[in-house]
């Protein structure tokens, strides 16, 4: 990768406040964060420390109150409606805990949606995802409904899916949070290949089995950066 | 996204919850449905009232004496003179538009022929009558301008006439008793059927206006001795009917020596004018009845208004994963809009099928006159499609601003 040590998402002292009848919580407070391209960061804290929040920020799903993000060149603060719906849809790609999977839709045309509203044809996206689900070990699948498949196997359309537009960043919020210890690590283990083609990964979690397999842990508590450790060699 | 694909995807969507969009669905068919069958109808009687007026001649102006005359009771010398056949001779003379002129003077007689006896109305009538009111003989011949001068006896009769006298005999050559005169049956009338207010107008004996006022009639035409009865005139195709009207009267004034200011003591009937004017009442029945459709597509709008926000909100969460994954706010308006606007089309395309089937039931029970016509059911389609639009819009619009994360949060 030629951007390998550059940076892909900075943050510069991101705040975001929520308004909650007559008081404010402020969820994220003077974040500064830096992500390189390639690296593994897990994201730590416990419940509304703030790490879903920043999350979502990077990811464009939600505005900060003050501070800037750029993320892969683009600072968001500046993009418009339309202009955010296509960060979303070429640059990141989100992993929910709940799977987030269309019901009594196949696994193929789950993985297919981001390319609804790309350029790509119906015939070229069919293939596309076809691809990912492949990687994902999922090729023998493809036309089941979410409600036919196992949790793990729901968790892996849903990362078929972040995938399938070849995104500059993975994010994933929980995503072994509903799923038992043995498939957590299979999906760890897709995370971990995937990292070692070269994506970036940053996963929020508040199970350190999950923490451990990743390169670099950073802390939140009351909406600001309390660590930020590095326990392993970036891909 | 191309806008079949878009059509597709919103049909899946509302495939999943089949029951319910067809439920939703029933508003807009029933509506479509309705507005079908009633527009159908009333075309088609629109139709048969055009073609009656076809069939009578637009044409034909009808003048009788005042009407203090009417009824037989006199309202005084000279506010009830008659018209005589002088001033009908004189009008087609002096206006160049009337092509010709026929006097008409009807009474109620028994028909007698040998044991079978028949009431009909006897119509006196002048050689012009045929053309003045487009009557077609069927069989023999009609009366010639010397029988006329001559008061034959001698008769061409409707077809009802016939049937009741002459028992699937020919009647041409026969001689029937009118009033005990005996006349001689020269013609056949071609079959009219029912007039538009209901009268059989096959049960007619037409003789000569000479013979008729001499020996048929009675006193009540013979207060002048070229009573006429009642005047029809053949106005000129392309003349301007309400003009030649107007010339008319002019005209019957100077030869009736009216004094200026004085009222008419005659009236003139235009029959295209009278039929018109029922055709324009059923046009408005029609509109009426088009009307109860719109309504019925409104609430059925309203309807579809209601589901689609259920829809949205049961929704949410899709709606804030398609946001997420990169759809931007006019793709989620699209969609949406889509789906409301085919939930109208399709429920539209069934109005129409059950909408002509419900009509062709009718017209084959009721034996009523329809008329399918593809503007009116073009027209529902896109009245239809035009309620997706209006009524899917506020929904839609309201998926597409839900904020993403609020909306994937939403439980």
């Amino acid at each position: 990768m030629i951007n390998s040590i550059a940076t892909l998402v900075h943050c510069n002292k991101v705040c975001k406040n929520y308004v909650m009848g007559d008081n404010v919580v402020r969820a994220l407070v003077d974040v500064d964060l830096a992500i390189q391209h390639g690296e593994y960061v897990c994201v730590m804290g416990p419940s509304g420390s703030g790490k879903s929040t920043l999350m979502n920020l990077i990811g464009a799903l939600d505005t900060p109150t003050s501070g800037s993000l750029e993320v892969d060149g683009n600072p968001l603060q500046t993009l418009n409606s339309d202009d955010l719906a296509q960060f979303r849809n070429q640059t990141v790609g989100f992993i929910f805990q709940q799977f987030n999977l269309m019901a009594r839709t196949t696994a193929l045309d789950n993985v297919r949606l981001p390319l609804l509203y790309s350029k790509l044809d119906r015939e070229q996206a069919g293939q596309r995802a076809a691809e990912c689900l492949e990687l994902v070990g999922l090729s023998d699948r493809l036309d089941h409904q979410p409600s036919q498949l196992s949790g793990g196997q729901q968790q892996r359309v849903a990362i078929a899916r972040a995938l399938v537009n070849n995104p500059q960043l993975i994010m994933a919020d929980e995503p072994t949070g509903a799923l038992d210890t043995s498939t957590s690590g299979e999906i760890m283990d897709l995370f971990q290949s995937l990292n070692d083609q070269g994506m970036t990964i940053i996963v929020v979690t508040h199970e350190p089995e999950v923490a451990a397999r990743s390169h670099r842990q950073v802390l939140f508590r009351d909406g600001r950066v309390v660590d930020d450790i590095l326990t392993g060699v970036s891909a | 996204m191309t806008l079949p694909e878009t059509f597709q995807i919103a049909v899946g969507a509302l495939r999943l919850n089949a029951t319910r969009s067809f439920l939703t669905m029933l508003g807009i068919i029933i509506g479509i449905t309705s507005v079908i069958v009633m527009v159908s109808i009333s075309e088609g009687a629109k139709q048969q009232v055009e073609q009656r007026i076809n069939e009578l001649g637009t044409s034909q102006l009808i003048i009788r004496p005042g009407a203090s005359f009417r009824g037989g009771r006199s309202g005084g010398a000279g506010t009830a003179t008659p018209i005589s056949e002088k001033q009908m001779v004189e009008l087609v003379q002096r206006l160049p538009f009337v092509e010709g002129g026929s006097g008409n003077i009807g009474t109620n007689a028994p028909v007698v022929l040998g044991n079978n006896n028949w009431q009909s109305q006897i119509t006196g009538v002048h050689e012009n009558y045929f053309d003045v009111r487009n009557i077609t003989i069927e069989e023999g011949r009609r009366f010639t301008n010397g029988e006329i001068n001559a008061a034959a006896k001698v008769a061409v009769l409707g077809l009802t006439v016939v049937n009741n006298l002459f028992d699937g005999r020919n009647p041409i050559g026969a001689r029937v008793r009118i009033k005990n005169v005996p006349f001689q049956v020269i013609g056949l009338l071609e079959e009219k059927g029912q007039s538009s207010f209901g009268r059989d107008q096959d049960d007619v004996i037409l003789i000569p206006i000479s013979t008729a006022r001499l020996r048929i009639a009675g006193n009540r035409y013979r207060t002048i001795p070229d009573d006429i009865g009642t005047m029809y005139l053949k106005i000129e195709d392309d003349y301007d009917m309400t003009l030649a009207q107007g010339e008319i009267e002019e005209q019957l004034r100077i030869l009736r020596k009216l004094p200026p200011g004085a009222d008419d003591d005659f009236s003139v009937r235009n029959m295209a004018e009278f039929i018109r004017a029922r055709t324009e009442t059923m046009t408005t029945l029609g509109m009426l009845l088009a009307a109860t459709g719109a309504i019925a597509l409104i609430v059925g709008g309203i309807g579809i208004m209601n589901i689609m926000l259920v829809s949205v909100t049961e929704r949410t969460r899709e709606i804030g994963l398609r946001l997420a994954v990169g759809a931007r706010q006019q793709d989620i308006l699209t969609q949406f809009l889509v789906e409301a606007i085919a939930l109208c089309i399709i429920g539209s395309f069934i109005g129409v099928g059950l909408g002509i089937v419900v009509t062709v039931a009718i017209a084959n029970i009721s034996d009523w006159p329809v008329l399918f016509s593809i503007p009116v059911i073009l027209g529902a389609i896109m009245s239809a499609a035009l309620v997706g639009i209006s009524f899917g819009y506020y929904p839609a619009r309201k998926a597409s601003n839900l904020n993403p994360i609020d909306a994937l949060r939403y439980e």
